[in-house]
Order: structure tokens, then C-alpha cells, then sequence
């Protein structure tokens, strides 16, 4: 039995442990906000964070999430929307909107490391999330904004 | 007939709309086909498409169209919302499902908005007449002393006003308006159109709560995952799901039938592993033993194929554009300039891989999906299963990605079939690798070009000439020659030139060809864009002068078309004023010529209009001494007309330079022994933040024109314009995408 929690609440699962986290967010547990893209961690469609630190959900065993503690983009504010997702909003980055939960989340991990960072610093942060609608530019501006927002 | 008519106290709207609500029903297809479409067995008016008011004020909006990332369904109900003058606070959008009474659902080419502008517009503002009318009628008082804010009629006399929402179940009981009645607002009135207004979307796609097709469930609902046939067209001789079956969740597994040719939308057939949860699935599938049976298309292999593809390029091919005389001019001699170029296949690879939710259920299907066209599904379905178009219901998500790709509902007749053969809903889950491999591809294209060239350098005569495989294959296996894709930036050069002739050479096809994102616009732009920087390096002269002098005086340039090409063209002139317009301000944003080209630094510039919209994009590279290419700037100038959402066409803008930065560095499909070579974002890759370019800058010309396409045509000026500026920047002229295949240093 793995035991863990997902947005703050208590969760248990005995199922097969090789099975990665995303699956059991999204097929089990039933938070979609986090997406399938690629399944290899090439992508970052999936990502959440465990103990705060952003990972890709495809690509970690639900084993490997005995006693931590998983974030969503379902839980990442109790309180209206974050800072990073008030940004986006302002900025208006999405368009299909796929990626960008994905991307929110390892923005969210990031500033939590870098309050100020440079353009090369948050190129080099974000390499790993792709968005094929190529809202690049708009992301950079987005996380630009919430770092003054925050700081 | 009026097109709207009012349908609040219609029966059929049970369930849609609470009583006193007032609604509007509105014809979008044309009134020949009213009977048709638009009336069921009992004669009863079924209008395509509700604008609905109710008594506190809720505004509902229908959308028909798709939206897979381009605005579409925020776009149209902006225009009923301005056109009302509603309160867009107050809106709320209900996606259609597919039905052939709304006409053309195929979210594809561009023109969700500029197909529906005007109807929209003309709902909108039949809806704030009769409001009008209703208060009036209440007041006592003439209607011309009325007016409207957001969502109140004011009589300003009387210091009077009544919400909508008050007035609502007044105006369901009035006649509609004749259209000639109706005034539409001035431009100057306009509350949303022209403006920034956000997706109506945004705040649930950035919290998560979105429902894309990933995220479409039902209730009871097993997980399918289908390895199919590596090469086109195989059938399966015999499989052993041995090891499969005894995967963790693996329910069992089932086959379906490879396509009979031609294959249309049609599944491509393979072996499908039933489980409880999608990891299940995809695991069951690692674990399945296939032996294919042989397919014709096994003997294509992109190497191979390249030279029969430029072979062809280099004899005459059939002619879709005559202008002049271009063989006497070749024949007087004097200077000669010929070039060609070649570009490979492409995956769409949206974020979002195809995936469908389908039930099966005494002879009815319900779906839902991801999908750019909602009948294409009914269609494909009712086809397979032997049952009536009617019969499939298809709800439609938001779609993560299209750009062409979801035109296609393969993905969703698999989710039907296999429900029938299960007795419960399944939802159909393709991995990326499946997504890559198995797509509708973009076209491998070989491209020759000559030119004669005058003393003053410019040309008195340009052949061109493009061969390649085309979606005509889909529908129809003898299918050698582009025909329908001609227009696509081929048969419309709008270049002053006294002799010119385009040509189309035949080309077999041997995987899927589909439409991707400003389709063959990306190789036709390609090759005369480049080639047309060739000319200007050749007669030394400047780039954006010499594009202006190849582009000639402000004229309309008149193109052979039939029927429908013809009234298209009568509204949307090919006007060489616009295209000369967007190069001098892309020109002028960018600084062109400010700084020397050469050592590593260089802009590159091209023009090409289409989806009817004019663009000119100039690109500025670095090159370093390693041969790295980084795009610090990006600069386009775009007139698409009369624009509806302007920062989402920004975004369109923008978003469309990355997809050409992808293309034109990075994206490379393959195929050996007719199975596809890549799988994944490692072997098929896409810009990156890092790789991207850093900024883009998009210019919009204020326009009165009527509206043009956003989604596509900042897509094919991108390669050629970073081709041209990489020419400047090193003096290398490189003539084939991607630039992974040239090594610069």
C-alpha cells in the first residue's frame, strides 16, 4: 500500500507500482488539469510538483510517490487563482491551452528557486515544457510579471 | 424568407433554454438548402444556430465552430455579443455538436471569421432591435428615442432603462424585423470588435478546469490503446496477446479491419489491447506479437523517393497558370537563373495526441471528441458501422492543437467500433509515438525554378514548377496531381512579370497526406520566396527593393478561377497595393537596411498572402563561428482585413513564427521501407523557449476590408525569410528544409 498526498489530502494505492503518477492523477484520481503529452518526459504537459519540486508525472512511479506530498494545478492556490496564473491571465498566453497547466506548474517551481530571473534564465527553466501553438514569447512575459508580483 | 426567425416558444427548445427565454433562431446555411438541413419530418423550423436571452440576463451564445487554439469560439459570439450589445460578462458560450444544419462545421483554412462575420453581426443586431421594440412598447414611447448600453435598453428622455434580462419575455413574443430594418452598428460603435477581449476560455484552461478530448469521460468507460500496421495498408496475418492479456488491467483484446483503398478517414486497422485504465493499455500493447502481412507502400523510402520527386520537377508538368510566353523568352537567351529546392514531410504533433470517448448503444453512437470537424466524425462513423449519419451524436471539447490533424476522426471510429464489439463506451488514447508515426502527413515536396533575367535584373520570364504527393490520395488512390492545392500559393503568383508559367508534375503517395497548418503554402512559399532573394542577391540589389519591383505597381492582379474562386475574388481581390503595403511597414518596424548584413548577423525577408490575409515577415539571425543559429527578432506585418479578437491574432502571429522556426530548423519526417523513422519530441523535434525566436513583433494595418484568415498565413513567409536572412548573414544559399540537414561551418 503507497501512501501519499495529493493537494494536501491523505491517499492510498495498492495498485501496480510501476504505473506512472499522471496516469493515476488522471485516470484514478481524476485530476485531468495535468495532461498526457508524450509520455517520455520530453514535453512537460504532465507536470506537478512532489515536495514542492517540479517533475514530470509521466515519468515517476507511482512507487517513487511513497510519502510525498503531490501538487496539481488543481491545488496550487486555496485561495483564487496564484500569482503565475494571474499573470497568464494578464498577459493572455494561452491559446489552445493544452501545455499550459504544465507550464504554470514548472513556472511555479521555478520562481519559487529564482525571484528575479534573467530571460536566459527562464529559457534555460523552461526548455523542457513544449508548447506547439508557440506561446514562447508570451510565457517568458508571463513569468517576467509574476516575479515582480511576488517579489 | 428572413434567416432568423424568433423561436422562443418552439417546442423543440425543451431543455435548452428555460421558459420565457427570448431566442433566436438563425439560417446559416443558404435558403436553397432550408428544406433540407433546417426542417425535421414534422415540418417544425429547426434554425441552426440560437442566440437565447433569459430572464436574468444570461446571454447564450452557440458556437458551431471548433476551437483548437485560433479564437474561433470566442471570436463569433464576440461579434453577436457586440452586434446585441450585450454585457460579454453575461455571456455564455454552449458548443454545437455536429450537424449538417450548420452548414460547413470544418474548422480548417482560416475563415471561421470571415465565413460568419457578417451573419453574426446580423443576429446580433436583430436581437438588440426587438429588445428595442420590447422597451418601447412598454414605455409607451417611439423607438428611435431608445437606445442601448451592455445589456439595457436606456430611454435617456426619461432617465429610463430595462435589462435585457427584464425584457426578454416581452421581445419572445415579437415578430422579427425584416433584415432591411435592422441597422448594424457604425465602426466607430464597436464594443469588442477590433479589441483585446481574452479567449472566453482563459481562466479555465490556466486553473486546470478545461475539458479537452484527453479529458472527456464516461460513465462505465474502458481504455483502448491500438498498435497499428508500421507500413500503410498491412493487415494483420496473425498475433499472439499471450503476454499481453496477462498485463495488470488488460481486459482483453480485439482487432480492427485495415481500410479498403481509397482510405478516406478510415482506421488504419490493428490490434487493440482493452483495459481499465490507459497505462494498462499501453503496457498490454508493448507485450502483443504482430506479424504484418505485406503492403505496395513498403517499397517507399524517402531517399529513394527525393530523387523521383525532383526527376519529375525538372520535366514539363501539367500547367495551372499561364501568363506570356516563357519559353521564347528562355529561348532568346541571355541570362538564366534556376534553382530548386526540396522539402520533407511533417508531423502536425498538437500537445494534445488524437483520443476519443465513443458509445455504441442499440444502434446509436454518442462521442465525444477533440475535433475540428464534428460531421467528418458522424460521417466516418455512420460509414463504418452501417448506420445513419443522424444516428451519431458528436460533442465536441476543445481541442489540444489541430492545425489539420483533427480534421481527421480516425481516431474517433475506432473509439466506436470497438464500443460496439465491447457493450461499453471506450475511450481510444493514442501515445505520441502513434501520434508521429501514423499522422496525416504534410507533403515531401521537390521544386524547380528558372528565371530569365533582363539587364536591369529584373525577370522577363519565371517557370516554376512543384511536385509532390497530394491530399487528393485521401479520396482517391489514382490521385497523381495537386489540383485542389494549386491555389494554395502556386497558381497565384502576384509578381509583375510578362511571362509566367506554374506547373504541377505527378507524384504517387504512399502514406497519408493531410492539410497542416497553411498546408501547401509552406513548400510554395518556400521555393518562390527564396528564389526571389536569389534574383535580388543576383542583380545586387537590395532585398525589400528589388521584392517591391517584383511585386509591381498597385494593381489587382487577375487570376483564372472557376465559379466559386471568381466570387471569392470579387470580394477579395488580389490587391497588390496591400502586399506592397505590408512589406514597406515590415520594413520600416525592423529597421531594414540600418545595419550590414554579413559576419554572422543578416535579415531575411518574404511576402505571401494567404488565406487572403497579405504578409511580410522579416527575420534577423546571429550565426556564431560554430554555425548556431539564434533568431533574436522576428518582425511581421499582416492585413487580414477587418480584424475581430486583436491581441489573439497578435498571438496567432507569433505563435506562427514559432511553428516556422520549428519547421524551418528542427522538424523532419522519414520513411524507410514505407514505416515512418521517428517517435517521440527526441527524433522529431520542435522549437523550444531556448531555440525559439526570442521576440516577435506582429503589426496590424488598420483595415475596412472584409475579414481574412489569422490562423494560417503567418506560417509560410517564416522559413523562407530565416532561409534568406542566414544567406546574408554567411553568403550560403541553402534550398532544403530543415536546417538541421546543412551544416553551416
Amino acid at each position: 500500500m503507497i501512501r501519499f498526498k495529493v493537494n494536501g489530502k491523505e491517499r492510498t494505492y495498492d495498485g501496480d507500482p510501476e504505473m506512472p503518477l499522471l496516469w493515476y492523477l488522471r485516470d484514478i484520481a481524476g485530476f485531468t488539469g495535468t495532461k498526457f503529452g508524450c509520455g517520455m518526459a520530453l514535453c512537460g504537459a504532465c507536470t506537478v510538483h512532489r515536495n514542492g519540486e517540479a517533475v514530470r508525472s509521466c515519468s515517476v512511479a507511482m512507487r517513487d510517490v511513497s510519502g510525498t506530498s503531490i501538487t496539481t494545478i488543481e491545488g496550487i492556490s486555496a485561495t483564487g487563482l496564484h500569482p503565475v496564473q494571474k499573470a497568464w491571465m494578464e498577459i493572455k498566453v494561452p491559446q489552445c491551452g493544452y501545455c499550459q497547466t504544465g507550464q504554470i506548474m514548472q513556472a511555479i517551481a521555478f520562481l519559487g528557486q529564482n525571484r528575479n530571473p534573467s530571460d536566459a534564465e527562464i529559457d534555460d527553466a523552461m526548455s523542457g515544457n513544449l508548447c506547439r501553438c508557440g506561446t514562447y514569447q508570451r510565457i517568458r512575459a508571463a513569468i517576467h510579471k509574476a516575479a515582480k508580483e511576488l517579489a | 424568407m428572413n434567416n432568423i426567425q424568433n423561436a422562443s416558444r418552439r417546442g423543440f427548445l425543451k431543455g435548452a433554454f428555460a421558459a420565457g427565454t427570448f431566442v433566436l433562431g438563425v439560417h446559416l446555411v443558404p435558403e436553397s438548402l432550408w428544406a433540407d438541413a433546417s426542417t425535421n419530418t414534422a415540418g417544425v423550423f429547426q434554425p441552426d444556430m440560437f442566440l437565447g436571452i433569459a430572464s436574468d440576463g444570461t446571454v447564450t451564445i452557440i458556437a458551431h465552430r471548433s476551437e483548437m487554439g485560433c479564437g474561433s469560439r470566442t471570436a463569433l459570439p464576440l461579434v453577436v455579443a457586440d452586434e446585441l450589445d450585450a454585457d460579454w460578462s453575461k455571456v455564455k458560450i454552449e458548443q454545437a455538436v455536429g450537424d449538417a444544419k450548420y452548414g460547413d462545421q470544418d474548422t480548417d483554412g482560416s475563415h471561421s471569421v470571415r465565413s460568419f462575420f457578417d451573419q453574426m453581426r446580423q443576429v446580433g443586431a436583430t436581437g438588440r432591435v426587438m429588445l428595442i421594440t420590447a422597451a418601447a412598447n412598454i414605455w409607451g414611447v417611439s423607438e428611435k428615442e431608445c437606445t442601448t448600453e451592455p445589456s439595457f435598453v436606456v430611454h435617456k428622455a426619461s432617465a429610463r432603462k430595462l435589462s435585457y434580462g427584464a425584457l426578454s419575455a416581452v421581445a419572445a413574443k415579437l415578430p422579427v424585423p425584416s433584415k432591411e430594418t435592422v441597422p448594424l452598428k457604425s465602426r466607430s460603435e464597436w464594443r469588442y470588435i477590433g479589441k483585446d477581449n481574452a479567449l472566453f476560455d482563459l481562466s479555465d484552461i490556466v486553473d486546470g478546469k478545461a475539458t479537452f478530448g484527453m479529458d472527456a469521460r464516461m460513465p462505465g468507460m474502458l481504455y483502448a490503446s491500438i498498435e497499428h500496421p508500421p507500413v500503410l495498408g498491412q493487415k494483420i496475418k496473425s498475433y499472439d496477446d499471450k503476454a499481453a492479456l496477462k498485463v495488470r488491467g488488460v481486459k482483453q483484446t480485439l482487432t480492427i479491419d485495415t481500410f479498403k483503398p481509397p482510405h478516406h478517414f478510415q482506421p488504419l486497422g490493428g490490434v487493440a489491447v482493452i483495459a481499465d485504465n490507459t497505462w494498462a493499455a499501453f503496457q498490454g500493447r508493448k507485450a502483443l506479437k504482430i506479424d504484418w502481412d505485406t503492403s505496395p507502400h513498403a517499397v517507399y523510402n524517402s531517399d529513394q523517393f527525393r530523387k523521383t520527386l525532383e526527376s519529375t520537377s525538372r520535366q514539363p508538368g501539367k500547367v495551372v497558370r499561364n501568363v506570356g510566353d516563357v519559353d521564347a523568352e528562355f529561348a532568346k537567351g541571355g541570362k538564366i537563373i534556376e534553382a530548386e529546392y526540396y522539402t520533407p514531410h511533417l508531423a502536425h504533433a498538437s500537445m494534445e495526441p488524437p483520443v476519443a470517448v465513443a458509445d455504441y448503444r442499440n444502434g446509436k453512437v454518442v462521442a465525444w471528441a477533440p475535433t475540428q470537424s464534428p460531421q467528418a466524425v458522424q460521417e466516418t462513423i455512420a460509414g463504418i458501422l452501417q448506420i445513419k449519419k443522424e444516428d451519431v451524436t458528436c460533442h465536441v471539447t476543445l481541442l489540444g492543437g489541430g492545425f489539420g490533424r483533427k480534421s481527421k476522426p480516425d481516431q474517433v471510429a475506432e473509439a466506436a467500433i470497438l464500443s460496439k464489439q465491447l457493450g461499453k463506451p471506450v475511450k481510444v488514447v493514442w501515445t505520441r509515438e502513434d501520434d508521429i508515426r501514423f499522422d496525416f502527413f504534410h507533403s515531401v515536396a521537390a521544386m524547380y525554378l528558372k528565371a530569365a533575367v533582363g539587364p536591369d535584373g529584373k525577370p522577363t520570364a519565371w517557370l516554376q514548377r512543384t511536385v509532390y504527393p497530394p491530399i487528393g490520395s485521401t479520396f482517391d488512390v489514382n490521385a497523381k496531381y495537386a489540383d485542389d492545392e494549386m491555389g494554395l500559393g502556386w497558381n497565384n503568383l502576384p509578381f509583375d512579370i510578362p511571362s509566367h508559367r506554374a506547373e504541377n508534375g505527378p507524384a504517387d503517395a504512399h502514406v497519408r497526406i493531410g492539410w497542416l497548418r497553411s498546408v501547401a503554402n509552406i513548400y510554395h512559399a518556400f521555393a518562390i520566396h527564396s528564389f526571389a532573394d536569389e534574383l535580388a542577391n543576383a542583380a545586387n540589389q537590395d532585398s525589400v527593393q528589388y521584392l517591391l519591383q517584383l511585386i509591381g505597381p498597385p494593381r489587382i492582379v487577375r487570376l483564372q478561377a472557376g465559379p466559386d474562386e471568381q466570387e471569392e475574388q470579387k470580394r477579395y481581390p488580389l490587391d497588390t497595393a496591400r502586399l506592397r503595403r505590408v512589406v514597406e511597414m515590415v520594413a520600416e518596424k525592423s529597421g531594414w537596411g540600418k545595419r550590414p548584413n554579413g559576419k554572422g548577423y543578416g535579415l531575411g525577408i518574404a511576402a505571401h498572402r494567404s488565406f487572403l490575409t497579405y504578409v511580410a515577415t522579416v527575420v534577423e539571425v546571429e550565426v556564431d563561428d560554430q554555425g548556431q543559429v539564434q533568431i533574436p527578432n522576428v518582425w511581421t506585418a499582416l492585413d487580414a482585413g477587418t480584424i475581430v479578437a486583436s491581441d489573439n491574432v497578435r498571438n496567432q502571429f507569433e505563435g506562427a513564427a514559432n511553428f516556422g522556426a520549428s519547421l524551418a530548423l528542427l522538424s523532419e519526417i522519414t520513411v524507410t521501407d514505407g514505416a515512418v523513422n521517428q517517435r517521440n519530441f527526441g527524433d522529431y523535434r520542435l522549437v523550444r523557449m531556448g531555440s525559439a525566436p526570442k521576440h516577435t513583433s506582429v503589426y496590424i494595418v488598420e483595415s475596412d476590408a472584409p475579414p481574412a484568415g489569422a490562423g494560417e498565413p503567418g506560417v509560410p513567409p517564416f522559413a523562407p525569410a530565416l532561409y534568406n536572412a542566414i544567406h546574408a548573414a554567411t553568403g550560403k544559399r541553402i534550398r532544403e528544409l530543415p536546417l538541421t540537414k546543412t551544416k553551416l561551418v
